[in-house]
């Protein structure tokens, strides 16, 4: 069980990957800024300044500690006979990781920009009602336990990833390009966020009926969409080449497949929207299109383009249904559509890996020897894939909704009412994003 | 009523984990995992109704 090692090729296509991954993080920082009202513009783009400072500073002080790399010291049980890793033993500040382009370093600089972008999903779910300070209490939560505890399962060389060798179960929990690890985490805790602080004031009515709140800029939402495709085909392939031993050559396939996802995921969500609404819906779309992105990252490396097609069109599907059945069946209020994008988005790519996986031989598997293992796909494969989907609902949603609670209790994570009726600019930060536009009266507030 | 489904999400997932851990491999295994998955479905549901009682109770 070693960390896959890669050529002179390898570690310039892995560090190229990498560069492309905070065009991801700048993409959802404009969707979810784009995504809420003028009054929160300013506050949200700086919150996601002080998001990545804070959660990338926790990864660095003892994030990294705990989530490891493949090989590397760990707490390990025994259970029913057979190793169960279940928290890397690496020491904080980054210490013993050389910063020379090994793999060890390649996998310490993705995972800072992964626990980035996991960490500005819960932003969009908990938009405008938010306050900055709680923000980053729980960036640093979520940077500091949640994300490395499960990113050591499944990408650290965790009982995850060891579900193959140590039960015969495909190739044990797969997940590629991150839809588990940074998709559904981050989506999880959007979800426990908006269940904590509730709907933003004259979201519903006295009846219970939501009103329509609109995004205040389609350009950043949509442009935010573009770069995150960007950001992803880099985020899939260095994510494939170090956690799932992928050959640099294979990065074509890759982001064929991640570009035909997001792509048909999009097409798809603008054909429900024209035929319920009667035209194509700009901010659903571009919700579909990152669920497209999301769904396919598990098995970017792992299905051939036409299964890829059927992801995206399967998320973009499911995510109207989604984000109506939680706005107007289940009052959760989630400004960004992060719970129907990424978590949603997310289960379904790791679920999709387990129903058209197609592994190239040698079969590879970052929990043990890469040349060891050959065609154990099958069903084996989906029962690790949801095993996979029940740790993140069964212990990763509680996990997270609880640290946020316990927050809650000592730190309010939701601003005063006067805040959200100001708007988070002012309030917060004492000045609009928009100084010069004119100011009119709110009509969505009941009076 | 929340604190119940939570515990019931945990539930379902301990269940999950003993079919890997005790059971051999086959019918048996999966039919298991499924039912800890059926159990965390039954939570979920729990956990989202309690949050629209007590959004409706505060309202």
């Amino acid at each position: 069980m070693t960390i896959p090692v890669l050529s002179e090729t390898g570690v310039a296509f892995v560090m190229l990957s990498i560069l492309l991954i905070p065009l991801a993080i700048a993409g959802l920082a404009l969707i979810n800024t784009g995504l809420g009202r003028s009054r929160n513009a300013g506050h949200m783009m700086m919150s996601c300044l002080c998001v990545i400072g804070v959660a990338a500073g926790t990864y660095f002080i003892c994030g990294f500690a705990w989530q490891g790399v493949i090989g590397g010291p760990a707490h390990i049980v025994r259970l029913g006979g057979k190793d169960w890793n279940w928290l890397a033993a690496q020491p904080a500040f980054f210490r013993g990781v050389e910063m020379n382009g090994s793999p060890a370093s390649l996998a310490v600089w993705m995972q800072m920009l992964s626990v980035v972008l996991a960490a500005l999903i819960p932003m969009g779910g908990a938009a405008e009602r938010w306050r900055l300070g709680s923000m980053c209490a729980s960036a640093a939560l979520l940077a500091g336990i949640t994300y490395p505890l499960f990113a050591h399962w499944v990408w650290g060389g965790g009982w995850l990833a060891q579900l193959g060798v140590n039960y015969g179960l495909g190739h044990g929990f797969v997940d590629a390009g991150g839809s588990a690890t940074i998709q559904v985490v981050g989506g999880l805790t959007a979800l426990a966020m908006a269940w904590i602080m509730g709907p933003r004031r004259g979201k519903y009515t006295a009846d219970g009926m939501p009103t329509a709140i609109p995004g205040h800029h389609a350009v950043f939402v949509l442009f935010g969409c573009l770069m995150a495709w960007a950001g992803w085909l880099g985020l899939n392939s260095a994510g494939a080449a170090l956690f799932s031993g992928m050959e640099p050559r294979r990065a074509v396939l890759v982001a064929v497949n991640t570009t035909l996802a997001a792509g048909s995921a999009a097409l798809m969500t603008a054909l429900v929207t024209r035929v319920r609404f009667g035209k194509p819906d700009g901010s659903l779309t571009a919700n579909g299109w990152v669920a497209g992105l999301a769904a396919s990252s598990a098995g970017c490396a792992f299905v051939p383009p036409a299964a890829a097609v059927l992801i995206g069109l399967i998320a973009g599907l499911l995510v109207p249904f989604a984000i109506e059945t939680l706005e107007l069946r289940l009052s959760i209020d989630d400004p960004g559509g992060a719970i129907s994008v990424h978590a949603i988005g997310g289960l379904w790519g790791i679920l999709a890996l387990g129903l058209f996986e197609k592994f190239p031989a040698p079969v590879l598997n970052t929990a043990d020897d890469l040349a060891r293992l050959t065609s154990l796909s099958g069903v084996g494969q989906g029962l690790a894939q949801l095993i996979g989907v029940a740790t993140l609902i069964g212990f990763v949603l509680p996990l997270t909704y609880s640290f946020n609670w316990l927050l809650n209790r000592f730190l309010p994570q939701r601003v005063a009412p006067e805040g959200e009726r100001q708007g988070l600019d002012l309030y917060e930060l004492g000045a609009g994003a928009y100084p010069e536009f004119m100011t009119h009266t709110d009509e969505f507030f009941q009076r | 009523m929340k604190i119940a489904g939570f515990l019931l999400l945990l539930a379902g997932w301990l269940l999950v984990l003993s079919a890997v851990v005790l059971l051999p491999a086959g019918g048996a295994r999966s039919a298991f995992v499924l039912t800890g998955m059926a159990v965390e479905g039954l939570a979920l549901v729990l956990v989202f109704r309690s949050h629209r009682i007590l959004y409706r109770s505060h309202q």
